[in-house]
């Protein structure tokens, strides 16, 4: 990510068909642009996916790639909630080294952490936590020394809060510019 | 009713409206090919797909439907891409139908497999991958439904093997294209159009910049409406001209690299630039720090994603420029911008003295006459498919367009070979129109064998062959900025008169000014095709011409002859 780039978190409802997802991956490719965190799954309307998407773009760019996200044909709708409240939340779990000196302290971080242990081995335990990037970020740091064996995590899914849908009305903040007024777009 | 895939593809093709497709067959597309014969459409054999997707191209540019090009799967599929990435780059409605390998074979390296699909991803609008027969129809009619709305593009359709072999019902109405969501209402809100009208009516030096959107959304009387009711200039892109009348008395000409020195000048002086439908490409802009500086800037555009994306513009109005224009025009006052106007006009004089138009004959054939004497002959009225180079620049500066698309060239991918393919589609979509290719000897030689179609087709169309012997714009970029070494651009040519009569086809050969009438009129009298090749000064450039990446007012100027004298300061 360069210095005028940040973190932008996009919101996608797309039809759930093959190819779909090269195709959003793609645009993000074209540009360059990393995509740091991902998350695709089912909605409650059937036929039709919800991607989180975050990836390091500048402010103005931002814009563009969610113009250029909505002239796919598959994407049903397209949300930029960089600037919008969420929750925003993502899985991670941890296998660490636990001999037995250590597991009492590592069961106490977990417990702070409202983690879970959801493996125990000899030698190892797996804990499961979900949450906010800081908090999965602030976990991994304290369980680091205890030495981690492995770790997985999910690409972050988020939520606006209120009542809401992201994009319940489609196309309504597809607009050329930040805060622009200008552009309307039907219900 | 039963039909197998392959019958749906006419049927559905014949009831689209289309006339004529561009094809050539091969395996995977053999059972289209079959069931061709039962169906009114024309197929015309190209001799490569490359040439295949310039003529469904070219076709959709002259006649405003969309052109159709066929090809087989593996190298058929992937001859089209730089005829698919050159309708993408210029917004040219045109769907590809490729044949793929059997449905249980995809994925196996069969034999002229390729996955099309995924290569032209990044080329098209939208892509199919169609493995069904009952998929068929409603493929094919989205594919033209995405090829021609909004803002236009290529759209492909990927059929296997077995799709078009296999039967199923076919149901028209039930393939209808699908709303599958909202299409963002692209027009503007009152007080964005009411900004917009104020920046108009107060602006005391402002310029519309005319691009391919005035074309493509048939806004050519609303343009000039509103042109002459504010009294504001027209600078048109490559693509937009004939999109606004040439001889009109506020048009000023192309800008950009290669446009008049005036027209750059007065962008760069405006303090309002309308942009009617045009992309702010880096080839009319030159270097973005310092351009039009004074400037406001409005952008009526189709494509919300365009907006912003080379220059930041004050007031932005998505939508139909035809529509937007209209709703614009009652608030647009009557404004007397004689100084202005006036002003531009002072600094035509300079580049007429220095134009090679206006010196005397030093007995050397330049192309610039050339397209001059061709303007002359064919009363502006022609249908020009230019190539890529410097003959394409020339043709821009000295054959004045009066009507939307009359002239058909590759400006956003640049491609070279497209002129020839593409006139034989304008022909077929316009086969009333004289229909003139003007090409370089480089670019003339990459798609030559379709010279075969035009002979098999029997269709009139007339080559303008502007040979210097180089590869002319690299030429001009190595004497330029490269030291004058002629890297790889000195190039060799067939006689190409003697290679016109091998295809059938009447062949000149013109050195001197005094043949160049003589020969176009020979050329027209001629109710077949005919070609010339005429031999112009090999050393010739383009100016005006601004480097790229440098700013727009600092252009690289025509010599003038009073250097020559040694007497210019």
């Amino acid at each position: 990510m360069s210095d005028n780039e940040k973190l932008h978190t996009f919101v996608l409802y797309v039809e759930n068909q093959p190819g779909v997802l090269n195709r959003v991956a793609s645009l993000f490719r074209r540009r360059a642009y990393n995509i740091e965190s991902l998350a695709v799954g089912h909605t409650e309307r059937p036929g039709i996916s919800r991607m989180t998407i975050v990836a390091g773009i500048s402010e103005g760019a931002a814009h563009r790639v969610e113009a250029n996200l909505y002239k796919l044909v598959n994407v049903l709708s397209v949300e930029d909630v960089t600037h919008v409240t969420t929750i925003g939340r993502s899985v991670a779990l941890v296998k660490v080294e636990a001999p037995d000196e250590a597991r009492h302290r590592l069961m106490e971080i977990a417990r702070v952490f409202r983690a879970r242990v959801v493996d125990l081995a000899p030698n190892s335990m797996i804990i499961e936590i979900t949450g906010t990037e800081e908090k999965i970020r602030a976990l991994e740091d304290l369980l680091r020394p205890f030495g981690i064996l492995e770790m997985v995590r999910t690409g972050q899914v988020v939520m606006t809060r209120g009542v809401k849908r992201a994009r319940a009305r489609q196309g309504e903040s597809l607009s050329a510019d930040p805060g622009d007024s200008d552009v309307s777009h039907s219900v | 009713m039963t039909k197998t895939g392959a019958e749906i593809i006419w049927e559905c093709l014949e009831r689209l409206g289309v006339k004529v497709v561009f094809g050539y067959p091969g395996g995977a597309i053999l059972p289209t090919y079959d069931a061709m014969t039962r169906y009114s459409v024309h197929h015309v054999l190209v001799r490569h797909e490359q040439g295949g997707t310039h003529m469904a191209d070219g076709f959709a540019r002259a006649g405003g439907g969309v052109g159709v090009a066929i090809a087989t799967s593996g190298p058929g599929a992937t001859n089209m891409v730089t005829g698919i990435a050159t309708a993408m780059l210029d917004s040219s409605p045109i769907v590809c139908i490729t044949g793929q390998v059997g449905s249980k074979l995809i994925g196996s390296d069969a034999f002229q497999e390729t996955d099309i699909t995924g290569i032209t991803l990044p080329i098209t609008k939208h892509n199919y991958l169609v493995t069904r027969a009952q998929d068929i129809a409603a493929s094919l009619r989205e594919a033209f439904h995405i090829a021609a709305s909004g803002r236009p593009g290529p759209v492909l359709v990927d059929i296997t093997k077995d799709a078009q072999n296999s039967s199923c019902e076919f149901d028209w109405d039930a393939a209808a294209p699908k709303v599958r969501r909202m299409e963002p209402v692209h027009f503007p809100k009152p007080d964005a159009l009411e900004r917009a009208l104020a920046l108009i009516n107060e602006a005391q030096r402002p310029v519309i910049l005319a691009g391919h959107g005035i074309i493509l959304s048939g806004a050519m009387r609303e343009a000039m409406q509103f042109s002459e009711k504010a009294s504001i200039p027209v600078a048109e892109t490559l693509l937009g001209l004939g999109g606004f009348p040439a001889s009109h008395p506020l048009s000023l000409g192309m800008m950009g690299m290669h446009g008049e020195a005036w027209v750059n000048t007065a962008i760069q002086e405006s303090d309002l630039l309308l942009a009617f439908g045009m992309r702010f490409d880096d080839r009319v802009t030159g270097n973005l720090k310092t351009y039009a500086p004074t400037a406001k800037k409005i952008h009526i555009e189709i494509d919300p994603a365009e907006i912003n994306k080379n220059v930041r513009v004050d007031v932005p109005l998505i939508g139909d420029l035809r529509e937007i224009l209209q709703h614009l025009l009652p608030g647009v006052k009557a404004t007397d911008r004689g100084a202005w106007l006036a002003y531009i006009d002072s600094l035509k004089t300079d580049s007429a003295v220095r134009d090679i138009q206006n010196l005397p004959d030093s007995g050397h054939l330049y192309a610039a006459h050339v397209i001059h004497d061709l303007w002359r002959a064919t009363n502006g009225d022609a249908v020009v498919v230019t190539d890529v180079g410097q003959h394409q620049m020339w043709e821009a500066q000295y054959y004045h367009h009066e009507k939307p698309r009359t002239l058909i060239t590759s400006g956003g991918l640049g491609t070279m070979g497209f002129a020839l393919p593409a006139a034989i589609g304008a022909k077929f979509a316009r086969p009333d129109a004289e229909v003139w290719v003007v090409a370089g000897d480089g670019g003339f030689q990459m798609t030559m064998p379709e010279l075969a179609t035009i002979v098999q087709e029997k269709i009139a169309i007339k080559i303008a062959i502007i040979n210097n012997g180089y590869l002319g714009m690299v030429r001009q970029w190595q004497q330029f900025f490269y030291d004058g070494r002629y890297a790889s651009t000195p190039i060799i040519s067939p006689d190409f008169a003697k290679l016109a009569e091998a295809f059938g086809i009447q062949g000149m050969s013109v050195r001197t000014r005094a043949e160049v009438g003589p020969a176009l009129e020979a050329a027209r009298n001629n109710p077949g095709p005919a070609l010339i090749d005429f031999h112009v000064e090999q050393e010739d450039s383009v100016y005006p011409m601004v480097p790229a990446g440098a700013d727009l007012h600092n252009m690289i100027r025509r010599p003038s002859p009073l250097v020559e004298k040694g007497s210019d300061v």
